[in-house]
């Protein structure tokens, strides 16, 4: 037995093995990160297409590019895609690649289990992504595949969707207890809960949201499946069951979900804005808590998405009340950033200033939802392109803004190299107007009632989705320059230092540039 | 390994073979469900070599981490990680059993008396007149549609009076399972002082008592089909109860596997010392996490 043992025993410091099998078997933190970036980036651009097919098709009114059926399918995977192939696994590989160095560990708590939890993503995304040549196409019922469009009416794809839907949320699950059980016992000694930056904590409360919640996906899907091959009546009224029933377990999910693309923006933005501010992060605890109180307040705030489907009068003022008092915590963090910012000795590199975008654009997408929570405001607003600006601008200047300012911030660290400062400067600056010509016109025709997931609209909403689809194009081209900025640090640049940013703080930055493949053999000294 | 530094594992083959075993089982799962009617299709040989593929990876990639365990390469650390791991496992299984039994209280609480047309909303629906010989009861024993879509029971698996409580199925289910709770727990103390025998027969009658669970309760489906009428299309009492108890069923086959690994490893190699016996360990929560789900299962699908 001990033969099993012998040839992986003595082999302990050596470097990142040769050819292919390094990414295929490997067990290291950084290069699992490395995958999940790469494989969200990906999908980012194959989301992004899709994107570009559909506002290709909004261009003006009337149908152009493609038949409504495969408009449907755009709709449906660029949701899902950007979700489920593009934030997360964004998220996850910056957690990978941070959150050991972070806190002082040698690696991830259990780094095969991590590597599995990498490797299925490529697979689900395959199978999703064939269902379009599939007959009857892809799935075409919205990413929030809604019963009976997505059970009595859904295309025979549906199947494959539910079954890669399951195993995108194994791999989120195992993804998820990794980096609780890494945070939870991996720490260098010293490293107290309440000393832990802040990337940590958001990341600690995001996998806690993802175990909670990602077994009631895979609950709804399962009665989606029962429904429609095996007779079951969940979501049938003719049988007892109720079609609402789908959208309480979905939303079960769907919210705590949309948090868990947020909240790990908020811990790289609080970084950055401190680095940059050349100043303490202003209200660190309050900030802890403020993220505790919005993952838990994520749990009774779901029918806020359902107010239209007939709730009870009580029920809508319930969930009307308590997803208002959200904005309290988000309100405490927008504060406390901005405090930060306050009297600092303020510069703007480029992920700087993806972080000061991310608090002011962020903040537009906040007071939208606000508006929206208002139950008979919702009335009004509801399913129209108010909606889609509302989520768009928490998702793409606020999610997606903080992971280009991530990769921004810590590509030196990664890589050894300095990206091209007037590059990243372009970059930000044409996403930045890209997304708000792309975003905001939409909150006009929302309110002008222009109702979402329509590929023809009426003739007096022309100008503004011709804005909406220029701005759309501008920011979708301009990814491509992110692509190139990204792939040319790689290939090499001005050397980066240790501490890279004169104003950052943390373990990560007492470490050479580019991080050694394994960073601490032994738990560093902290105090 | 020098005192004090951590341990950092080697590249491992098992994972890409793990999730190339899921690909092939979710793909040959989904072509089979889409291909139920058609007698000529061979896409259920492919779930098949993804459930092989995905036996021998588990059992390959256990064997490995078991023996890197006996082999001492296991740091108290490490060993703290799988306890969380297996804490946080058992957590996420919590919440998927939670989504079924949502279902079950929204349905009975709510969407059945709607149905039916109490309270303002139901008022509304049954302004439709789609169903209004619809009454609200539970077990729903006729659909609203008459069961023009569905199979509807004779008889339901509620709770039949004190008179019948000995013939009834699920007393004696839960009575065989909360059993096996206990003589898990005793093998347990058993094993934590040093006691292999006492441990080995605990074992053994808990492995015994989890298959006697599993052949009550395929009877008791027998008995739903074949005596009750009560099947899984059998509107959504129907539903809540067979994907309740089969989910729980099912869960209750894979704890008893872990449980008769963990007696095998024990008669027949030895394994597990007095302080060091995580893998026996997480097993036994595992089968009281299922004991406690019984419970619930019990208490809310059966008496209520």
């Amino acid at each position: 037995m001990s033969a099993v043992i012998e040839n992986h025993h003595d082999d302990h410091d050596h470097g990142p093995a040769k050819g292919i099998t390094r990414w295929l078997y490997t067990t290291n933190h950084k290069d699992i990160g490395t995958l999940y970036l790469w494989f969200s980036f990906a999908m980012f651009l194959i989301g992004g297409a899709m994107a570009m097919i559909i506002r290709a098709e909004l261009f003006q009114p009337g149908m152009q590019i493609v038949e409504p059926e495969f408009y449907n399918q755009m709709i449906t995977l660029h949701g899902l895609i950007m979700i489920f192939g593009g934030v997360m696994p964004a998220f996850v590989g910056l957690a990978n690649w941070l959150v050991p160095m972070m806190i002082g560990a040698p690696d991830m708590a259990l780094p095969r289990m991590n590597n599995l939890s990498f490797w299925i993503l490529p697979f689900a995304f395959f199978i999703l992504l064939s269902s379009l040549f599939m007959e009857g196409g892809a799935p075409n019922f919205g990413w929030t595949f809604y019963a009976p469009l997505s059970t009595t009416y859904a295309p025979p794809s549906v199947t494959f969707f539910i079954f890669s839907v399951h195993i995108m949320g194994a791999s989120s699950i195992m993804g998820a207890i990794n980096v609780v059980v890494t945070i939870m016992n991996m720490r260098a000694p010293g490293v107290t809960l309440m000393k832990m930056p802040l990337f940590v904590w958001s990341w600690l409360i995001t996998a806690y949201l993802l175990i909670a919640v990602m077994p009631v996906l895979a609950g709804a899907v399962t009665m989606m499946l029962m429904d429609i091959h095996f007779g079951t009546s969940f979501f049938n009224a003719a049988g007892g069951g109720d079609p609402v029933l789908f959208q309480h377990i979905f939303w079960f999910f769907g919210h705590p979900e949309v948090y868990i693309m947020i909240l790990p923006a908020f811990g790289i933005v609080s970084h950055i804005i401190e680095t940059f501010s050349r100043k303490q992060l202003f209200g660190y605890s309050s900030m802890v808590w403020a993220m505790l109180s919005i993952a838990i307040l994520s749990f009774v705030v779901w029918a806020h998405h359902m107010f239209t489907v007939g709730l009870p009068l009580a029920a809508e003022i319930f969930f009307m009340w308590a997803t208002m008092l959200i904005a309290v915590p988000t309100g405490v963090k927008v504060f406390n950033w901005v405090a930060t910012m306050f009297r600092g000795s303020l510069t703007f590199e480029t992920p700087m200033l993806f972080a000061v975008a991310f608090v002011v654009l962020f903040t537009i997408g906040g007071l939208s939802g606000l508006m929206l929570a208002i139950v008979p405001a919702d009335f009004q607003y509801h399913d129209t392109y108010f909606v889609v600006a509302h989520f768009h601008y928490v998702l793409v200047p606020g999610a997606i803004f903080s992971i280009m300012a991530a990769v921004y911030y810590w590509i030196p660290k990664w890589s050894g190299n300095m990206y091209d400062e007037r590059l990243g400067k372009l970059h930000f600056w044409l996403s930045f107007i890209g997304v708000n010509v792309t975003f905001f016109p939409q909150h006009f025709i929302g309110l002008a009632g222009m109702p979402r997931r329509y590929p023809d609209y009426a003739l007096i909403f022309a100008d503004w989705n011709m804005v909406s689809s220029i701005g759309a194009f501008l920011f979708g081209f301009s990814q491509l320059l992110f692509l190139f900025i990204v792939i040319k640090t790689v290939m090499g640049g001005k050397k980066a230092t240790d501490q890279v940013w004169e104003g950052a703080k943390g373990l990560e930055w007492t470490v050479a540039s580019p991080a050694p493949y394994h960073t601490f053999s032994t738990p560093p000294k902290v105090d | 390994m020098s005192g004090g530094s951590y341990y950092v594992p080697d590249q491992s083959r098992f994972p890409i073979f793990m999730a190339v075993s899921l690909f092939l089982l979710v793909m040959g799962a989904s072509s089979t469900i889409n291909n139920l009617d058609d007698p000529t299709s061979n896409s259920v040989y492919i779930l098949y070599s993804g459930f092989a593929c995905l036996f021998l990876t588990m059992f390959f990639w256990f064997r490995q981490v078991i023996n890197e365990h006996l082999a001492g390469l296991d740091s108290n650390q490490l060993k703290q990680s799988y306890v969380y791991g297996m804490a946080w496992f058992i957590f996420s299984e919590v919440m998927f059993f939670a989504a079924f039994f949502g279902a079950l209280f929204y349905v009975r609480t709510l969407a059945v008396p709607w149905l039916a047309g109490e309270g303002s909303k139901g008022a509304a629906i049954t302004a439709i007149e789609l169903w209004p010989a619809f009454e609200s009861s539970w077990p729903v024993m006729t659909t609203p549609d008459q069961g023009n879509e569905y199979d509807l029971a004779d008889k339901s698996m509620a709770w039949p009076g004190w008179s019948k409580a000995l013939l009834w199925l699920p007393l004696w289910n839960t009575i065989v399972l909360l059993s096996s709770s206990w003589t898990v727990h005793l093998a347990h103390l058993g094993l934590k002082k040093g006691n292999r025998k006492k441990f080995n027969v605990y074992l053994g009658v808990t492995v015994l008592l989890a298959l006697i669970f599993v052949g009550l309760q395929a009877l008791e489906y027998y008995e739903a089909y074949a005596h009750y009428g009560l099947k899984l299309n059998s509107g959504i009492y129907g539903s809540t109860f067979f994907m309740l108890t089969g989910f729980h069923g099912f869960h209750v086959m894979m704890g008893g596997f872990m449980l008769a690994i963990m007696l095998a490893r024990s008669v027949f190699a030895g394994h597990f010392e007095q302080h060091d016996h995580f893998g026996f360990e997480a097993a036994s929560w595992y089968w009281h996490f299922v004991d406690v789900v019984w419970l619930m299962l019990f208490i809310f699908v059966y008496i209520l």
